[in-house]
């Protein structure tokens, strides 16, 4: 079956991996900007980083037959600096006009603090005068259900959003019911110990139905599974679930998400 | 003596493992239910005692629940 992962970050994964989703069915990845594991000391460095997101890593992915979108923003991990991530924000325009960008992302909180808070503020002002969609990180752990409901109240005290162009990312079962219901696009993350196995997944389909959710490997630098999807189409299948309804969870949700964006080109 | 697995506090190292399989094991409880319930079955009241003893304080919890479901022992 073919499938995206709309949420995989690239620049930390080897050949292997991008050879090993191509022969699984993959036909496009979409690499949010993120934390790549250490702080970065100056804005260039961000420069660079998104240089790599939208000129290197479409030329990687493109070699094993595959799409690649990016999305630019600063990170919640990274954006306690409110001095530099200014400093990143007012480079995101040039790469919001590239033609393989998608929006705003990934942007949120991390340990939910004032600092974070007033990043993501200025992130969204950003996202939202230019008319780009957005995508959301939500806390890890303890802090998921707080930061989620802060993104949640950050997002309703703004009648320019639009919900079906927002993407909340790393839901579980706790809060991916808020999300839904207020019209936002909901992100499972099949993740090892600290996120959501694809069972779960399944489980979330089965409560809440398809409709706006995507699943996504989010495999990165850490302990991470970049052929999550093709095992969410497996526990699926298991379980009895028709290829109608898991090809609407991996390909079509996601192609609807992304058309949104005025640079979709695929 | 040789540091072990279980010297320290293990649950700076499991705490994550730990909460994770929980997790898992009260969606897969919830996954039973979703498909009818198992009301009576009696697999269904091992899993149950299981819990008991993984929820209790009496030690060798892994050997009482390799007990629970081991047939010769419960005659």
């Amino acid at each position: 079956m073919y499938f995206f992962d709309p949420h995989i970050h690239v620049a930390s994964r080897t050949t292997d991996d991008l050879q090993a989703l191509a022969r699984a069915g993959c036909v496009g990845l979409g690499e949010p900007a993120f934390w790549m594991g250490y702080d970065r000391t100056a804005a260039v460095c961000f420069y660079d980083y998104f240089r790599q997101l939208t000129e290197w890593e479409p030329k990687r992915v493109a070699n094993y037959g595959m799409a690649h979108w990016a999305w630019v923003g600063m990170n919640a991990k990274e954006a306690e600096n409110v001095g530099l991530a200014r400093e990143v924000i007012a480079l995101l325009p040039e790469f919001l006009d590239r033609p393989n960008v998608l929006g705003v992302g990934e942007i949120g909180l991390n340990k939910c603090t004032r600092n974070e808070l007033t990043t993501l503020e200025e992130l969204v002002a950003l996202a939202l005068a230019r008319g780009e969609q957005l995508l959301f990180h939500t806390p890890h752990l303890e802090e998921k259900y707080r930061g989620t409901g802060m993104i949640l109240d950050l997002l309703a005290a703004d009648d320019r959003v639009v919900p079906e162009r927002v993407w909340i990312d790393h839901c579980e079962e706790h809060t991916i019911r808020p999300v839904l219901e207020a019209g936002y696009w909901a992100g499972l993350t099949l993740y090892p110990t600290t996120k959501m196995t694809p069972e779960r997944a399944v489980d979330m389909i089965e409560i809440y139905g398809p409709e706006r959710i995507l699943v996504t490997s989010s495999a990165d630098w850490g302990p991470s599974d970049p052929m999550a999807v093709p095992a969410f189409i497996q526990a699926m299948r298991r379980r009895g679930h028709d290829d109608a309804l898991i090809r609407r969870v991996v390909y079509d949700n996601p192609l609807r998400l992304m058309r949104q964006s005025r640079n979709f080109q695929g | 003596m040789a540091e072990t697995a279980s010297s320290g506090n293990p649950l700076d190292k499991d705490f994550l493992q730990i909460r994770a399989r929980l997790i898992e094991l009260a969606a897969a409880m919830d996954r039973v239910d979703r498909g009818g319930g198992a009301a009576g079955d009696p697999r269904l009241e091992q899993i149950r005692r299981s819990l008991a003893i993984v929820a209790g304080n009496e030690p060798n919890r892994a050997e009482q629940v390799q007990m629970e479901f081991s047939l010769s022992a419960r005659g």
